[in-house]
Parts: C-alpha cells; sequence; structure tokens
C-alpha cells in the first residue's frame, strides 16, 4: 500500500534509557516519558496520523434497552467524502461478538441494543467532521422495551431476559439469566457463632458508579496490509487479549492482525475491554484505508466500562472483648449491559468481601446483574474497593457499639501471616495489617485551623469550599477516620497468568546494550522504567533499550491487577537470568582458558564485565560478546491458584495479598456539607520498593483516586441513562481537592515473589475511600452509608 | 459555516446588523465548547479579538468601564480594590488558563444562570453598554437577564463595555461546588453594601432560571440598618437580623433539582452564604469605619 506511517516516535517504548539514567532495581530512576508528558511533547495515540487515512465515527444508540426495527445508511452514504458506513449486517466473520470474559458483547448492534451509547453503525470519512455528519443521517428506527435497572427489575418474574441464549460457564451456576455470576463463600458455622457474638451491627451501603476517568480518550489507528491482515496502533492495557478478541471478528487469523502499543492516556481498567479497536480495523478492511479513531470526551464516557456500582449488607458480630464473631453480607454489583470482567469482579468481591480481619464463621454472597445500564468492568480496586468501603464503615460501627478505640478495635482483629481468608486460603507472606494501622495513627496531627493566616484575612484555599470562598472558619468541624484494605495481586482462580519476555544483550558502538521487548502495556505505571532497571541490575549493563510492545512478541498479560510488575518485571528478571548463563557459557567456551576462575567460581555481571563472586574482572563483557548477540525469549508464571468452588468459594484462589491503612483528616463545613480532606497518611506493604519514587506516585494516586470515590466522583445515571458524561459535571479531584499524603513505605519481602516485591498500584485506592468517610462521619456524626458523599447527605 | 473577523468595532457592528444570527466569539471559553460538542453551529462566527477597545478597561469616577472581552485574571489582578465582588467571583471562574481568555462580556452574553460574575454584577450594580449600528443602549444588568441563557440584547447588538459602580463598601462573593476549584456553581451568592446610598445589594447566582436580585431580603436589611443606625453606630448585627435577610435570600431563590445539587440544597446554601457573606462585609465595614475595629479582614484571596 502507498504512504508512509507516522507512528508515535516518543512513546516511553521506544526510548532508549540510556547513560543518562544508571539505576538498577531500588534506584528512583526517573522515568523516559515524564519530561515529555509534563512539557505536552508525548505522542499519545490520538495524536497519530497517516497520510491518506480516513477518519471512523461510531453511531451510538440514544436508548438504553430497544429493538433496532430497521436501519437506513442510504443517505449517509451517498454524502461526499463518505467511504464507508458499516452496519451489523456487514461484519465479515461467523462471530460477531466479543468480550473479555465472555463473548456476549455484540461489535454493532443487531437487532437490539442493550444500553445507552451501544454502537449501531460505523461511518469512515474523509474528514471526522464529515464522519460525523454522515452518522447522523443513519435513519434507525427503534422500538422501546422495558428496562432493567436494578435488582428488583433483573429479577422480577416477567423481568426480560437480556441475554435469553447464554451459554457460558456461569450460566449453569446462576440462580436468575439476568446474573451474570454469583459466588458464594461459606466458612465455618456461622449460626453458633453469631450465637456467641454479643454485639451485632448491620447495615446496608451503597457505592456509586465511579469512572475511570483517563484523561487520554480511547483512540487508535489501523492500517490495511497487503496480505490482507491490518496494522492496529491502539492505546490498551493487554494487547493479546485485544488481539484473541479482534481477530475471530475480522475473520483473520491471528497472526494477520499486528498490534503495536501507541501512547497510552492512563487507563485504570478502562481499557482492559474493547472499545474503537475491532471498528476501526473493519473500515480500514473495508476501505482499503488506513482509519483513525478519536472519541472525544462526551463519547469516552460511553466508550469504556466503569466501576461497578453496588449495594452491599453486612451483618458483622464480635463478642464483649473485642474478638469478631462472624460476617454475613451480600453484595450486589450492576454488570449493565454486558459481561465485561463482572465475573472476576465478583470473585473479588466475595473473596475480599471480610476485609483483612480474622474470622473464622462468614457467609458471603456476591453476585453481578445484567442490566441495562452501562456496563461495568475493570477499575482499579476491582470488586474490593466496593467491599472495603463497607466493611471497614460497619468495623467503626462495630466499635463504637463495643466503647472501643477504632483503631484498637481493628488491630485486635488484624490478620497476619499464616492466618485465613475466607477462601479458606492460607496468607502465606507477611501480612502487617496492625502495623500499618499502628503507623498511621502514630503519625503527629496536621495542625489545626491552617487557614489562619498573620494578615487576618483566612487562606480559604486551606478551606472546605476552596477558592470559593464559602467559609471563613464558620460551621467547620474536623474529623479522623481510619481505614485498612486488603487487595489480590496479578490474576486469579486458576487462570494460566504468564508474561514473555525477549532480551537481547549486545555490542553496540563499543558498549553493551540490552534490549527489552515485551508486550506489556505502559499506561503510564512506569513499568518501561522498571524493566529496565531489573535489565541493568541482572545483566549489569548501563544502556537499556525498551522495545516497542507489540504482538511480535508473546503476550504480557494484562497491565492490571497490580500485577505487571511481578509479572513482567518477573520475565524479564527471568529471561536476563538465560541471557547471562548463555554469556557465562560463551565466555567459558572462548576465554576460559585465560583464567581458571572461568570454571571455578561463582560468575557476575557487574558493571559491563564479568566477575567472579569475589570481586576479580574476568573480562570485559563486550569481549565475551564480539559481535554475536546473545538473545534469550521465555515465559514466566507466578504459582498456580484454583478456581473458587462454586458452593462454598473455598480454594486457593489468589497468588498474593497487598495492604495498605489510611488515616484521613477532614475538615467539614457542616453548614454547606463541603469537605476539605486535610491530610491522608497512608502506610503499604510493597515487599520490595523496586523504584521507591514510582512506588509513593502509585500510593499518592491511589489514593487520591479513591478520595475522588469518597467526595465527589460519581457518573449518575438514571432510567439506564447517563446525566453527567463530562468533565464539567463528573468531578475528579484537582490540586487544591488533593491533600497532603505522607507515606510510610513498608518493605517486607514475598519470598514467593520476583525480588520480594508486592503488587502496588491498587491497595491504596482501597482504604482511602472509608477513611475519608470515618473522618466525614466523625466531624458530623451523620451514618453516611452512600459514596460519593453529596452536601445534600452531610447537610439533610 | 461563515467565519468574520471585523478589524474594528464599527465593522463588527456592520456584520451583526448584516448576519443577525452571528455568535460573537472573544476568548472562546464557552463558544467553543458548544461547537466542539455540536451543541451549537452557528451559520456565523464573528471573532471580536480584532478589536482592541474590547480589551481595555478605565477606572472612572464613579464606574469602571470594563471592555467586554476583559479577561477575568485581569480583573482579579488590577481591579480588585474597585470591583472587589467581581474579582472574587473571577477567581473562581475555572482554571488560570480559562480565567485568562474568559471575559465578564462573554458571561453575559451566555447568560447562564450558573455565570459566576452575574451575582457580583447584581450586587455592585452595573450596566450592559449594547449597541448596534441603530445606536446604544445602557441596559441595568438586573434587566440583562430574560431567562435560562436568554438576555435582552437585541439581535443586531454586542456588548461593548459593562459599566460597574465603583465599590463604596466592603463586597463579597461566595459560590458552593462539589469540589475546592474548577467547579460550576451549584449556586452562588454576593453581596455589596453601599454606605453612601445606605443601601444593601444582593446577587443571587444558579438558583433560579436566571440571576437574581433578592429585592426583599435588600430592602429588609436596608430598613433594619436604617432604623437601627446602624450605618453610624457601626454596632454588631444582631443575629436575628443576619438570620432574617438570610431566610428572605433563600426564599427569593427558584431552584430546580438537577445532577449538580438539588433544589432544597441550593435554597438552604444560598441561606448559609447570605448569612455568612453578610457578617464579613459587615465587620468589614465597622473596622473601615475611623476608629472602628474589626475581628475578620477585608476581602480574601482577592
Amino acid at each position: 500500500m502507498a504512504g508512509s506511517t507516522r507512528v508515535p516516535t516518543r512513546t516511553p517504548s521506544q526510548l532508549s534509557q540510556g547513560a543518562a539514567v544508571s539505576g538498577g532495581v531500588g534506584d528512583s530512576s526517573l522515568r523516559p516519558d515524564g519530561v515529555l508528558k509534563a512539557t505536552g511533547e508525548f505522542a499519545y495515540s490520538s495524536d497519530m496520523w497517516h497520510e491518506d487515512m480516513l477518519w471512523g465515527f461510531t453511531l451510538r444508540s440514544p436508548h438504553a434497552h430497544a429493538e433496532i426495527v430497521s436501519v437506513d445508511v442510504g443517505e449517509a452514504l451517498a454524502q461526499a467524502g463518505v467511504y464507508a458506513v458499516l452496519t451489523h449486517d456487514d461484519l465479515p466473520a461467523e462471530v460477531k461478538k466479543y468480550g473479555l470474559e465472555l463473548r456476549d458483547t455484540p461489535v454493532l448492534a443487531g437487532g437490539k441494543v442493550r444500553h445507552q451509547g451501544e454502537p449501531v453503525a460505523l461511518v469512515a470519512a474523509d474528514h471526522p467532521e464529515t464522519a460525523r455528519r454522515a452518522a447522523a443521517k443513519i435513519k434507525v428506527e427503534y422500538r422501546e422495551l422495558p428496562l432493567v435497572h436494578d435488582e428488583a427489575t433483573a429479577l422480577a418474574a416477567d423481568a426480560p431476559v437480556l441475554h435469553p441464549d447464554r451459554d457460558d460457564h456461569h450460566a449453569a451456576h446462576v440462580p436468575h439469566p439476568n446474573i451474570v455470576h454469583r459466588q458464594p463463600i461459606v466458612r465455618g458455622d456461622v449460626a453458633a457463632a453469631a450465637a456467641r457474638a454479643e454485639v451485632v451491627v448491620s447495615g446496608e451501603y451503597e457505592v456509586g458508579m465511579q469512572d475511570q476517568a483517563f484523561l487520554g480518550p480511547e483512540s487508535g489507528l489501523a492500517v490495511p496490509a497487503e496480505d490482507g491482515g491490518v496494522d492496529l496502533y491502539v492505546a490498551t492495557q493487554w494487547l493479546h487479549s485485544d488481539l484473541r478478541q479482534i481477530a475471530p471478528v475480522l475473520g483473520l487469523p491471528e497472526d494477520k492482525v499486528r498490534m503495536t502499543l501507541a501512547g497510552v492516556g492512563g487507563a485504570f481498567g478502562g481499557r482492559e475491554d474493547l472499545s474503537m479497536q475491532i471498528h476501526a480495523c473493519l473500515l480500514a478492511l473495508r476501505t482499503r484505508k488506513p482509519v483513525k479513531m478519536v472519541y472525544n470526551r462526551f463519547e469516552s464516557f460511553f466508550g469504556h466500562v466503569h466501576r461497578h456500582p453496588a449495594t452491599l449488607w453486612y451483618e458483622h458480630g464480635a463478642t464483649r472483648d473485642g474478638t469478631l464473631t462472624h460476617i454475613r453480607c451480600r453484595i450486589v454489583l450492576d454488570g449493565g449491559a454486558y459481561a465485561s470482567a463482572s465475573p472476576a469482579v465478583v470473585g473479588n468481591a466475595s473473596s475480599h468481601a471480610a476485609g483483612p480481619y480474622v474470622v473464622d464463621d462468614v457467609e458471603i454472597e456476591a453476585l453481578a446483574l445484567y442490566t441495562n445500564n452501562p456496563p461495568c468492568g475493570a477499575m482499579r480496586g476491582f470488586g474490593a474497593v466496593q467491599a472495603c468501603f463497607a466493611y471497614e464503615a460497619q468495623m467503626d460501627k462495630l466499635a463504637a457499639e463495643l466503647g472501643m478505640d477504632p483503631v484498637e478495635f481493628r488491630r485486635k482483629n488484624a490478620m497476619s501471616q499464616g492466618d485465613r481468608m475466607p477462601t479458606g486460603q492460607v496468607v502465606d507472606s507477611p501480612a502487617p495489617v496492625a502495623e500499618l494501622l499502628r503507623r498511621v495513627k502514630a503519625r503527629p496531627l496536621p495542625p489545626e485551623r491552617q487557614w489562619e493566616t498573620l494578615g487576618g484575612a483566612p487562606d480559604v484555599r486551606a478551606l472546605p469550599g476552596g477558592l470559593s470562598n464559602t467559609t471563613h472558619g464558620e460551621g467547620v468541624v474536623r474529623g479522623v477516620g481510619y481505614a485498612v484494605g486488603v487487595k489480590n495481586v496479578c490474576f486469579s482462580e486458576g487462570f494460566d497468568d504468564y508474561s514473555t519476555a525477549r532480551v537481547r544483550l549486545e555490542v553496540i558502538g563499543g558498549e553493551p546494550v540490552a534490549t527489552v521487548h515485551t508486550a506489556a502495556a505502559e499506561v503510564g505505571q512506569g513499568g518501561v522504567t522498571v524493566h529496565a532497571q531489573i535489565a541493568r541490575t541482572e545483566l549489569g549493563v548501563t544502556r537499556v533499550t525498551i522495545h516497542p510492545a507489540d504482538t511480535r512478541v508473546g503476550s504480557a498479560g494484562s497491565t492490571s491487577a497490580s500485577r505487571q510488575t511481578y509479572m513482567t518485571g518477573g520475565a524479564v528478571r527471568h529471561v536476563c537470568e538465560l541471557v547471562r548463563e548463555e554469556v557465562f557459557r560463551r565466555g567459558r567456551e572462548r576465554l576460559g582458558t585465560y583464567h581458571p576462575a572461568w570454571a571455578t567460581a561463582e560468575l557476575l555481571l557487574e558493571g559491563g564485565k564479568v566477575v567472579t563472586d569475589a570481586g576479580e574482572v574476568l573480562a570485559p563483557l563486550v569481549d565475551v560478546l564480539g559481535d554475536e548477540p546473545v538473545e534469550a525469549v521465555d515465559e514466566f508464571r507466578h504459582r498456580p491458584t484454583v478456581a473458587l468452588d462454586p458452593a462454598t468459594g473455598q480454594g486457593f484462589g489468589h497468588v498474593q495479598f497487598s495492604f495498605a491503612a489510611h488515616r484521613a483528616v477532614v475538615e467539614v463545613d457542616t453548614e454547606l456539607g463541603l469537605v476539605k480532606v486535610i491530610e491522608l497518611a497512608c502506610a503499604q506493604d510493597v515487599g520490595k520498593a523496586m523504584n521507591p519514587d514510582a512506588v509513593v506516585g502509585q500510593i499518592h494516586g491511589g489514593t487520591t483516586q479513591g478520595l475522588g470515590l469518597a467526595v465527589m466522583e460519581e457518573i449518575v445515571v438514571e432510567n439506564a441513562k447517563v446525566r453527567n458524561p463530562s468533565f464539567t459535571d463528573y468531578l475528579i479531584p484537582t490540586i487544591l481537592d488533593t491533600p497532603t499524603i505522607p507515606v510510610d513505605v513498608l518493605e517486607l519481602a514475598d519470598e514467593h515473589a520476583p525480588y520480594g516485591l508486592r503488587g502496588a498500584g491498587e491497595a491504596p485506592t482501597l482504604s482511602s475511600t472509608p477513611a475519608v468517610l470515618a473522618a466525614i462521619r466523625a466531624a458530623t456524626g451523620k451514618a453516611l452509608k452512600r459514596v460519593p458523599v453529596r452536601p445534600e447527605h452531610i447537610v439533610a | 459555516m461563515e467565519f468574520l473577523r471585523p478589524a474594528s468595532w464599527e465593522e463588527a457592528l456592520a456584520a451583526k446588523a448584516e448576519h443577525p444570527s452571528a455568535v460573537p466569539i472573544a476568548g472562546g471559553t464557552d463558544v467553543m465548547v458548544e461547537i466542539n460538542f455540536d451543541h451549537r453551529r452557528p451559520g456565523h462566527l464573528m471573532d471580536l479579538n480584532r478589536i482592541p477597545e474590547l480589551h481595555e478597561w478605565e477606572v472612572g469616577d464613579e464606574t469602571v468601564r470594563l471592555g467586554a472581552s476583559v479577561p477575568y485574571s485581569e480583573v482579579i489582578d488590577r481591579l480588585a480594590t474597585e470591583l472587589p465582588g467581581l474579582a472574587l467571583a473571577s477567581h473562581t471562574v475555572g482554571s488560570p488558563q480559562i480565567r485568562n481568555r474568559g471575559s465578564v462580556g462573554g458571561n453575559l452574553g451566555a447568560a447562564s444562570p450558573a455565570g459566576d460574575s452575574h451575582p457580583a454584577l447584581l450586587a455592585a450594580g452595573a450596566e450592559v453598554e449594547a449597541e448596534s449600528v441603530r445606536g446604544t443602549r445602557f441596559i441595568p444588568v438586573e434587566d440583562f437577564y430574560t431567562g435560562v441563557k436568554r438576555n435582552a440584547l437585541a439581535e443586531d447588538e454586542l456588548i461593548k463595555n459593562i459599566h460597574i459602580k465603583k465599590a463604596d463598601g466592603p463586597q463579597q462573593f461566595s459560590k458552593v461546588g462539589t469540589r475546592n476549584a474548577m467547579v460550576i456553581a451549584v449556586c452562588a451568592f454576593s453581596i455589596a453594601l453601599h454606605p453612601e446610598s445606605r443601601t444593601v445589594r444582593a446577587g443571587i447566582g444558579s438558583a433560579a432560571p436566571t440571576p437574581v436580585r433578592p429585592r426583599a431580603a435588600e430592602d429588609f436589611l436596608g430598613a433594619a440598618l436604617e432604623e437601627g443606625g446602624f450605618w453610624d453606630s457601626g454596632a454588631t448585627l444582631t443575629p436575628s437580623l443576619a438570620r432574617e435577610f438570610a431566610e428572605l435570600c433563600a426564599g427569593a431563590c427558584n431552584p430546580i433539582d438537577d445532577v449538580r445539587g438539588s433544589a432544597a440544597y441550593r435554597r438552604r446554601a444560598v441561606g448559609v452564604m447570605a448569612r455568612r457573606t453578610l457578617g464579613w462585609t459587615w465587620e468589614s465595614y465597622r473596622g473601615n469605619r475611623p476608629g472602628g475595629t474589626t475581628t475578620e479582614g477585608g476581602a480574601p484571596c482577592a
């Protein structure tokens, strides 16, 4: 084909870390993409351009549940500048659906739409505006159907069954076809334990629909190839998962769909599902021209899944001395119209439902519904966030009933290494729950009345309402709250979770250079930084080049579940070891006769040299390598897990657990219901801080995202329609909403994990939200059973 | 879409007369959002950025003449003494980038009930100078807002200046939003004490179809201050007086329930803001009288 491809030339994966950064594992190496992102020069997926390219546009359903009576594309197709209009009838393969876990999502709606914003037709045109206008000329006649929008309407006797022909592996186990998946966890004798309880508290809690709110909208570029295949450049979280879903719908073998990661502007789970990938490929293959698609902010709110809103009922019991007796709970997650990650979210919500506490008698039930609400799936914290909000509210309530200090009550029941999860799984690595709580509590409290200034005029930035100037101290009450949470790391429940790395060591310009090639998606978390650090440490070289992430190497698995440093980091280390062994073998073969230590000593690669463990230099690496590179490729797996028992939920379901605790200090304007979070202190065990600055960055980010859920972030859905699909009305924290976040990082090694590390990205998102809520409750005396909390709830 | 770029005010008026549906654009912080999201597709867009006098302001004896395109950041940096209420309101507009582009003229043109400058203009007292090829009108700002996103401009008129009364006493502005910066008002309130005329004016935003003045509250407070001799004595306000004022302000609202907040909350919040801002301005007035003392400083963060 004609034309040249211009893909981002400054994505992090294409940046050589070079000699400027020399850090290995444990060093706070600078991100290669940091300055470019801060100065606006970084090329994101939406910045791609191709000569002669077309623009794709998606026509979406205005209705949440409707039958498509007819579609007329004639007028749209006739418009000048339009190259193609595609509907369900134009799909080229037998397979017309895709899905992350269950293949239940139509590429383009056929016969029915099940949620507002569902894709119905595609347009390719020579200008984005032309494509948009042409789409407006597609005439779709709908007949609206009754809505399924909550548990009652989903499970009613006459409820419309949203997916009547289910043949997925959960279908046989669910009590109703509008339930995607249900996971009970039963352990011990709850009735007997409840009879022993001297204090019992119960409550119903609600978590609103949070959005990942990544800043880089869904976007990508599909370029048709001469072999009938397609090259796709896209911002995603897992290239190979995309590939597995894309190829069958295009009717192509996987090797005809070549994917390359484009610059990703944040993900947080929202890019685990496909958005424009298949659509752009379909249009490119149809028109034989490159096709770019970029969602605008409005469309983005309909273009990715959100965090499951949840209703959670809990009962906790304890003896008078403050020992938990039992927990009963029921967690209902709204999965929306398609399954996405709902089954795994159910597994997570149920298995983390008791929190990081020792309690032997539990009855847990978690389920996800099919409704006509927006589809929900992966978001940072993944089911554990919803549970943590509720169980931590319960722990405070129970402590109050017992007349105990909430931190001491938690510490008394805190799990530690050797204790069991509700699934019966033994936590077999450090679980410093009590210590994390002790640390956040021991911190000095921030000074009171920080808004007061010497001049007398208050600094409103330090007050609830901030620059909006709503109080100069009137009505302001301080509150302090605590929370702790537990989150699994890596993929669970028997999933074959692995990552692949290819490492090449060679001499370039007289220097040894390592090239690391994986398919790991850099979504902003800093994987490219850490993978290079690992290569430096393992190979003793300074210069490491990170090859662009693409599907020319095996899967790296998803950049989610706090797993990528563990898994792809583990793969890079493992393959570096293979490379190292080959270097030593080659050295012995070529240079062994020059020094007996080649045969006898423990060999190391350090500072570009082969050295003995006694520090004696045997040879420069460049001499061993010569002009023949050493290259190795292999997969790395974590230890296996098993599926949870469908009836009892028992089983070794998770690889690793990650713990974080927060103390929130808030000031609430009790008359206006406005909240200023003053400080959110966090303590977290990360096993090993591979890059200490990046670890603190993750904790700051997770903490702030949790704060957002606590006080402002919610997609408001009414009658299955989104009311605030914009950053005008979907609010995320600004810097004036972001408190001081002192962080205490523990490094208690997990012997099962590479370097002893513990996935760090998600745990702080869990405890942040309930800590803020506990602090607001302390300031106001209100029960506050729902997040995000609104001013109305506080002043009501 | 036709893009008009008049080089002078006269050209702009002529163009507006010829194309009455032309949408004027200066900073573009409102119009461009609507165009980008395709909520609006005017046949003509008229760029006013080549007209220098719209970016100028002038402090007169009694009023400030504020060119329609003068950005909020300029009001904050240069006019906080003369227009303290408007400066405070300007400070709550969007982000620094938005404040560098957006203008009071644009806020008036859009006439959104949630526009941040409206309550401050209502409280200070202002006139909108509207001009067309037919001539010039001065429209009192309280008559300018005619409905949700509707204003009193004739279709051939453009806003040239806003004439705002210079502060003769303390002014305040408060706005409720659900985050601490960069937020659209759930509701807003502004108050201005006018010791020279011994009156109090106020403005309420985002709590009725248009920005409104709570006339009954103003009248009540004016009469109470007069009868109680407060202006002369500088006495502390009695709490019942502030409460009554707050209730009357809340009563002047005609809010709706929407995604940003409930009607009941808006009414309540306006009352709280009215009570607090009255307290701040009155304390400031007391403190600034000869020999006066105060516990509270003047305008914060201006």
